[in-house]
């Protein structure tokens, strides 16, 4: 039993400020979709606007197909794991997890089963009857996702719900949230600032920024074509040149840069006019002692190298100081740059890609 | 205590806990160990302190139950008195009248309170707040006197109050709101309205409001958030509120002077009578004594039922 949700020209302000602006989304019932964006974006805003907590200021929210103006949250099928997760700490946590069904008037035989239920689905066996403050951060946080789940939401709405575990517990949750997920079949909205949380995790994700949806698309489309520079700064890392276009072949265009000119893909809606930046990414950036045939190539010295296990990460510098960094896959067999020598970064004009800027700050831009 | 070493130097904490300690000894304890003392010794003539006569006895708190008269009791509201169908000392009488109307203060204070609590601390727009409490402050800078007794005029039979009824057509006849209990109550609940909204107030605001959403996101109406999200949570807000309430109202001397009917009587009145009129000490401590040991004991009997710790209120 899961539901889509339509957000039609959804926009939401807070007296002059423009939290959301006009966000246009088709949630597909049983997606595991994401919002993704730094803080103060707009993430929990929306949240809010679907779980009925604000009003939009315009447009339209459907949940099933439902128009959801004028429906309290109590009466919205959705429900809603908070970013500080809200458990109930005078309530044991069986009656935590059954409170929706308490409210629905359910006998304490049902709740108690159901809530027993709910704990060994999100592997918490025998912790019914301890107080909150008794569990751990992860286990608080299964027990809000059983509470969510035990009014058998058509959409749950989650908020950043593994922002505050430690680094080996949220991978742990995220490949059990997706278990839980595709287990019960439910509409999942998940929202987050972790680009590597959102990719891992979703159908599909929404990259916002400022209040605007920037690109929605698979995870891998977003990686490989982002479809401007907030996208492609934000998800992943670039080498990143400044420039202007100067010659538009099809797909291919020429890119004027203080390093040089290069070939690469035009990004979508860019052309000689924009205010446009070149991004490769550094695993499609290599590093060699002669120019390369027929591919970009830039004289750069090697100022660091960082070795982290599976990947090595070279830290360069070209003329004007920029920094460039080339990843490389360890094989066992690499052999690596000596820290001050003269090398050539190399990049085919396939992988990199010129986008416009947005008229906004990019992060991950050092200039 | 070594934080407070820390903060202010010995000389200076030592003094802190010097005069602290000085207040609670000399000003507190050691009267009130005098006055206890002296509820069990009979009021005698000078001559005879420390004579033969002068024996520790039970004699003045057994004077409380002398005296059975018919018992005509006040029902809260009522503009009438019940005659029970049996006698009980008067002083007893009055007594029991002082903790159903402690009691009955106490409940209305809270009903009143807990709604502009909640208000104030989660609903209103947190830049009007400020302003409310000011609107709310300022009335309780003019002394008690002078606020009991304004509702001694408001609530006259030829007053305001039953005028503005009158012209608005509401009663036909001005009613006597200073009969029985009514005006004491009304004047004790307004005078100690604070006492119970600040604490609550307190407790509320410290909820995560977040709680409150995710009760009403699970489906529960505000009736049942109420019961079993912002209630449980502010429940030593609550309790102390209606401690303080509860003791200031049977306590308090001023309020039951001046809003007085012919027929209630606060039990505090009785004590000052055996104090500054008959100037017998050792009765009006006994009854102070008396009057002091039941509260408490009402008190924490109250607590038990409703399950509050002690370590909640000090909170
Ligand atoms: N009730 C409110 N009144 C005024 N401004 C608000 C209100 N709630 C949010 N905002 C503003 O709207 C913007 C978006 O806030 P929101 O909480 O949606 O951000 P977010 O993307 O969830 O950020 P984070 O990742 O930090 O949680 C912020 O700039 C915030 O200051
Ligand atoms: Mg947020």
């Amino acid at each position: 039993m899961s539901a889509g949700v339509d957000l039609q020209n959804v926009s939401c302000d807070f007296g002059k400020f423009r939290a959301v602006d006009k966000a246009n989304v088709s949630i597909k019932p049983g997606e595991f979709f994401s919002f993704l964006g730094p803080s103060g974006c707009g993430k929990t805003t929306i949240l809010r606007m679907v779980s009925g907590f604000i009003d939009p200021s315009e447009g339209q929210i459907k949940i099933g197909g439902q128009d959801m103006a004028g429906i309290r949250p109590n009466k919205r099928p959705t429900a809603l794991i908070f970013q500080n997760l809200a458990l109930f700490p005078l309530m044991p946590v069986w009656e935590n997890i059954s409170f929706g069904l308490e409210v629905r008037g359910a006998s304490k035989d049902v709740r108690r089963a159901k809530a027993e239920e709910l704990l060994k689905l999100v592997d918490l066996h025998d912790s019914a009857d301890k107080a909150i403050s008794q569990l751990s951060g992860g286990q608080k946080q299964r027990v809000a996702i059983a509470r969510a789940l035990a009014v058998e939401p058509s959409v749950m709405l989650l908020d950043e719900p593994l922002s505050a575990l430690d680094l080996k517990l949220r991978q742990h949750m995220r490949a059990e949230l997706r278990a839980i997920q595709k287990r019960t079949n439910v509409t999942f909205i998940y929202i987050t600032h972790d680009q590597g949380e959102a990719l891992a995790m979703s159908d599909r994700v929404a990259v916002m920024s400022q209040g605007k949806i920037q690109q929605i698309s698979t995870p891998q489309e977003i990686y490989n074509t982002p479809v401007n520079g907030f996208v492609a700064s934000f998800v992943g890392e670039n080498n990143i040149f400044k420039g202007k276009v100067k010659q538009v072949d099809g797909s291919k265009c020429s890119f004027e840069t203080d390093a040089g000119a290069f070939t690469a893909t035009l990004g979508p809606a860019v052309d000689a006019s924009t205010i446009a930046r070149l991004y490769v990414r550094p695993e499609y950036s290599k590093l060699q002692a002669a120019p390369a045939e027929g591919a970009n190539s830039i004289p750069v010295t090697v100022t660091d190298i960082s070795f982290e296990g599976n990947f090595i990460h070279v830290h360069a510098a070209d003329k004007t100081g920029r920094h460039l960094t080339v990843e490389t896959r360890n094989d066992g067999s690499v052999t690596l740059p000596a820290i001050g020598s003269a090398q050539y970064l190399c990049f085919e004009a396939a992988t990199a890609r010129v986008l416009a800027d947005q008229g906004m700050k990019d992060p991950g831009i050092d200039e | 205590m070594s934080e407070l070493f820390r903060r202010y130097g010995h000389t200076l904490t030592w003094t802190f806990v010097a005069l602290t300690a000085f207040w609670l000894l000399l000003l507190v304890i050691l009267p009130q160990l005098y006055l206890l003392e002296e509820s069990f010794r009979l009021y005698l003539p000078l001559a005879d302190i420390g004579g033969p006569k002068d024996v520790y006895t039970l004699a003045n708190y057994r004077s409380a139950f002398e005296q059975p008269t018919e018992w005509k009791f006040w029902l809260p509201f009522a503009w009438k008195p019940v005659i029970l169908p049996f006698e009980a000392p008067i002083r007893i009488q009055v007594f029991v009248h002082t903790l159903v109307y402690s009691t009955v203060t106490t409940v209305i204070t809270l009903i009143l309170c807990y709604p502009v609590a909640f208000y104030l601390a989660k609903v209103a727009n947190p830049r009007n707040v400020p302003l409310l409490f000011v609107g709310l402050l300022v009335p309780m800078w003019v002394s008690e006197i002078l606020r009991a007794f304004a509702w001694f005029i408001i609530l006259a039979f030829k007053g305001p109050l039953n005028m503005a009824l009158v012209n608005m057509g509401i009663i036909d006849t001005p009613i006597r709101w200073i009969t029985g209990f009514n005006s004491v109550t009304f004047g004790l609940i307004y005078v100690y309205l604070l006492f119970m909204l600040l604490p609550i107030y307190n407790a509320i605001q410290s909820l995560d409001t977040n709680q409150i959403e995710a009760a009403k996101d699970l489906g529960a109406s505000s009736w049942r958030t109420h019961w079993r999200v912002i209630i449980p949570h502010s429940k030593p807000g609550i309790a102390s509120g209606c401690v303080m309430v509860f003791m200031l109202a049977a306590g308090s001397i001023l309020v039951p002077t001046l809003l007085a009917s012919t027929q209630s009587r606060w039990f505090t009145e009785i004590i000052q009578q055996a104090m500054f009129e008959s100037q017998d000490w050792n009765t009006g401590s006994a009854y102070a004594f008396m009057l002091l040991v039941t509260c408490t004991v009402f008190v924490i009997g109250m607590m038990r039922v409703f399950r509050v710790k002690l370590s909640d209120i000090a909170r």
